[in-house]
């Protein structure tokens, strides 16, 4: 057992957890932050992403304890208050990027993650770089069509926020 | 702006979910909570000689370890297939023992053994490692064909020779003769890959025994929760109807593979009253590969016949399909009665003949999945259709318009009575959008940038908005397929609908809140759906064969109907009018022609306080209704995929994708294009990437994301979706149903544009680039030949 201490969506946490417990099952079961999701176990699916030190990562792709003391965003994290969403959660709302809901938690990590990246870098963020940066993100529902719209809906809401 | 009937309103359960506020099955977490792993068979095919159990037992945090022979010792029943197919020669189908803890033999890799219950995951892991199970391997078999040869492994000794049933279709003698004395002879070989249904979520399940109360409840991963309570009940002698409370919160996908009753349930309930704690299980992916009902896995030949006129005069088909090693809940169905039904296409052809062998094998069950037989169905109309095109040398379009069904209703040899539709105009629309005059002008700018363009049709119909209760009863179903919902209005006037369908993707918070806003004018905040509970909602059949919206809100509607009529009665009794001059509108109930009214809350207040409503009347205001369709609803559309293929590697992009539906009445155009998009996504999955895959010992070798190919963004086009819509007049609301219609239309589609581009017809799904580039390599071996 190892206890490990973070800063998760602004509030610092602590727990005693065994040694090999992956960060998702840190968020998860410990902190009990469940809209992080497990969708597979070679981390294909990405609906456990979060950003760690901002950037997105694979919660089940790192243990816990390679976090200590990082700043951890979640997807509990994202929006300032139940009424005031994020640009991309809005924007996912707008253009019905999400269907059964279990993939969008981590395709909205990895959405605000991708567009933050191309804007610091003044990069276009068209529509084959979102698919072609949607490799680490699998939904089964949408067809992503409207995924790909959200997000690019998301991108022009976060440079205007 | 209006809420009602055809408006694009944003959904409501977005919210949570947007938020990380779902609530799945295994985001919840009981009291005394223990884990449960499963212990299964390496073997595709064994016989079990002896289980050891004792380090197990012995290892730290272990509750439990339970086998096969203690459950059957309890009495828990066989998992069964609940749809009775009967074969040509009258005997009912061969339907093997299926124990949810295999007691003498295993079947097929991932065949539950035993459940260990632990206080840890990690712990429940570990002692299901430490079971010692000692097998006696017997030879295997994993393809329809080869198990069907003399001498092939027996699977199920009551199934003699691995045929479960051979069932038939429609006409054969008229069949056989039109095909005799056919101008035209068109035959193809098909065969529909096998696939993972692959929602998101895994499935997952929490099973809590109340000693005190001798009662149980179950959260679980389930399209239909009353069923799955039913069938835990009544058949699988689990609890009794009134001790057993099932729950389906949020569902994260299902199509198709949630809808049976696994074994992972049944064990967990058990274990639960076994080991007196709440048992939770959770399906990792591989587990999920390895045990969720797989989809298609059809061996089809298929021969048609034409007159002169290019008129179609005779279909025989002949299909083996595989089941796997144990009959799944509507694994019978699906290659029958949901599949060779929809054999005569779009078109009008007095001569149709299938015969159908439902098969074990040593591989995972087969049941529905997303389009459950039609996209068997479609593919094979559609391929065949183009094929004749090509032989016959004439346009793929106007070989289809030519024999297109034109009058309804129309009456098919294969059972199904087509109550509307319009082809021509869906195809009319299709081809206007994929602007098919200017494709020969795109084939050749693209063969001067080295490409093979091609453009392949499919003009699908299927039935859904399943199913009159009285036909399919006579047809071998064990149920009734009618939908019920309940209408409650509270006295502050906010309403809930509770509705036995449930919604795991679909959107049903919204669109059946868009139903209530129609008809009493009242805004969707104001209205809450209630799915999912047992406890809840008075019963329901679930959500699958694209039914929620033709049945489901039919129930709504009939139960809003009586709403609307008590509510007229308080309304015409308080304001003193007369019934007739009553209207229901703008948040009020109101007379005709005056400025008399109630607010709606008014009406509810009215309703339960019962100080002033009509003599006799009983109070409140809440009515429930159960809705039995009359026919099957028939969606149908034209589907126009353009490719272009890179020789060099044999990659396929598809440039474009265009969609034209017919679903009837559309209550939310929104949502019915996300569910055309995501059924065409894995349609062109199963078209060009996925692909289960056994070796010959019957192990999966396509487990994983590492392995099986799961659409990402970048295989898939933006689709251009439309609709051309004739009304259904089978139900008050008009509608058809489309959540399956993308996965059933697109297959051919893709499929007849990549034979297009490559000249090459001989091509199997998944039409992956080694695929492709070997059939490249056959047209440039056959013209050097030549």
């Amino acid at each position: 057992m190892t206890k490990i201490a973070m800063n998760v969506n602004g509030k610092a946490v602590s727990r005693e957890v065994p040694d090999n417990t992956l960060l998702v099952e840190y968020i998860r079961e410990h902190l009990r932050l469940t809209g992080t999701h497990v969708g597979c176990d070679t981390s294909q699916c990405g609906a456990c992403v979060v950003h760690v030190d901002g950037k997105a990562m694979k919660s089940c792709t790192m243990l816990a304890a390679a976090a200590e003391g990082a700043t951890v965003t979640t997807v509990e994290g994202l929006a300032a208050s139940k009424d005031e969403l994020h640009p991309m959660q809005i924007a996912f709302k707008d253009n019905h990027g999400l269907q059964c809901g279990f993939c969008t938690p981590g395709m909205i990590m990895s959405a605000t993650d991708m567009v933050e990246r191309y804007q610091a870098e003044g990069k276009e963020l068209t529509e084959e770089a979102i698919r072609h940066e949607l490799e680490g993100n699998i939904c089964r529902c949408t067809g992503y069509h409207n995924i790909v719209k959200s997000i690019q809906d998301g991108a022009s809401k976060m440079t205007n926020a | 702006m209006s809420e009602g009937i055809g408006a694009r309103v944003l959904r409501k359960e977005d919210k949570r979910f947007l938020l990380g506020k779902g609530r799945y099955t295994d985001d919840i977490v009981e009291p005394n909570q223990a884990y449960a792993a499963f212990v299964r068979s390496p073997h595709a095919h064994a016989t079990i000689k002896s289980i050891d159990s004792a380090a197990a037992s012995a290892m730290e945090g272990v509750e439990g370890v339970l086998t096969g022979p203690e459950l059957v010792a309890d009495g828990i029943g066989n998992i069964i297939c609940g749809w009775g197919v009967t074969s040509k020669d009258g005997t009912p189908m061969n339907m093997g023992a299926w124990s949810a803890l295999a007691t003498e033999k295993v079947r097929y890799v991932g065949d539950a053994v035993a459940i260990v219950v632990a206080d840890s995951p990690a712990a429940a892991k570990l002692a299901a490692e430490a079971v010692v199970v000692d097998y006696d391997v017997l030879p295997v078999v994993v393809n329809s064909v080869d198990a069907l040869e003399a001498g092939a492994p027996e699977i199920h000794e009551n199934a003699p020779g691995n045929l479960i049933f051979d069932w038939e279709i429609g006409n054969q003698e008229p069949t056989e003769a039109a095909l005799a004395s056919a101008e035209h002879i068109v035959e193809l070989d098909i065969v529909n890959n096998r696939l993972a249904p692959n929602p998101m979520e895994p499935r997952a399940a929490i099973a809590t025994f109340n000693e005190a109360e001798d009662h149980y409840t179950l959260y679980t991963t389930s399209q239909n929760p009353h069923v799955a309570r039913l069938v835990l009940s009544a058949f699988y002698n689990v609890a009794p109807e009134h001790k057993l409370r099932v729950i389906a919160p949020d569902v994260g996908g299902g199509f198709g593979s949630k809808i049976y009753i696994y074994p992972e349930e049944i064990a967990c309930l058990w274990a639960s009253m076994k080991t007196n704690r709440s048992v939770k299980w959770t399906s990792d992916r591989t587990e999920a590969f390895l045990t969720d009902a797989h989809g298609r896995d059809h061996v089809t030949t298929a021969k048609m016949g034409f007159d002169k006129n290019h008129k179609i005069v005779g279909l025989r088909v002949n299909t083996k399909a595989n089941l796997g090693a144990y009959m799944s809940l509507f694994s019978s169905a699906t290659p029958t009665y949901l599949y060779a039904t929809l054999l005569s296409g779009q078109y009008n052809i007095e001569n149709v003949y299938a015969d159908v062998q439902g098969v074990y094998t040593n591989t995972v069950p087969v049941d529905a999945y997303r389009g459950a037989g039609r996209p068997e169905a479609s593919y094979v109309m559609e391929r065949m259709m183009e094929t004749a095109a090509r032989q016959l040398g004439v346009d793929p379009a106007e070989l289809r318009a030519k024999n297109f069904v034109k009058e309804f209703p129309h009456q098919t040899p294969v059972i199904m009575a087509y109550d509307s539709g319009d082809f021509k105009a869906n195809q009319d629309q299709a081809m206007k959008a994929a602007d098919y005059k200017g494709f020969e002008k795109r084939r050749k700018e693209a063969a001067k940038r080295g490409k093979l363009r091609g453009i392949g049709f499919s003009n699908y119909i299927e039935a859904c908005g399943i199913a009159p209760s009285a036909a399919v009863g006579s047809l071998g179903a064990g149920v009734g397929l009618w939908e019920s919902a309940e209408v409650r209005v509270n006295p502050v006037g906010t309403i809930e609908i509770l509705t036995g369908s449930h919604s795991h993707g679909q959107g049903h918070e919204t669109t059946f809140a868009q139903l209530v806003s129609e008809r009493l004018d009242l805004p969707t905040d104001n209205i809450q759906i209630v799915h999912g509970d047992t406890d809840k909602v008075q019963f329901g059949m679930g959500t699958y064969g694209s039914r929620s919206g033709a049945v489901g809100m039919s129930a709504i509607s009939k139960a809003l109907d009586k709403v609307e009529a008590k509510v007229k009665k308080i309304g015409a009794h308080v304001l003193e009018a007369s019934e007739d001059d009553i209207v229901i509108e703008g948040g009020a109930v109101k007379v005709k022609g005056t400025d008399k009214q109630m607010l709606w809350h008014e009406v509810g207040l009215a309703a339960y306080t019962a100080h002033n409503i009509p003599e006799g009347m009983e109070p409140g205001l809440k009515e429930s209704a159960f809705y039995d369709p009359s026919n099957f609803t028939f969606p149908a559309g034209c589907y126009i995929c353009e490719v272009e293929v890179d020789p060099e590697t044999g990659t396929t992009d598809i440039v474009q994708f265009v969609a034209s539906d017919d679903f009837g009445t559309i209550i939310n155009p929104m949502i019915v294009e996300g569910q055309v998009h995501g059924g065409l996504a894995q349609g062109i999955g199963q078209a060009m990437l996925e692909g289960v895959v056994y070796d010959d010992d019957g192990q999966q070798l396509s487990a994983s994301y590492m392995d099986y190919t799961m659409p990402r963004a970048d295989d898939l086009p933006m689709y251009k979706v439309m609709h051309q819509s004739t009304e259904c007049p089978g139900n008050p609301l008009g509608m058809k149903g489309c959540g399956e219609a993308g996965a059933i239309g697109s297959p051919p589609a893709v499929i007849n544009a990549i034979t297009d581009a490559i000249g090459n017809n001989n091509l199997a799904m998944p039409a992956t680039p080694s695929a492709v580039w070997a059939a490249l390599q056959e047209v440039s071996a056959k013209t050097a030949a030549e």
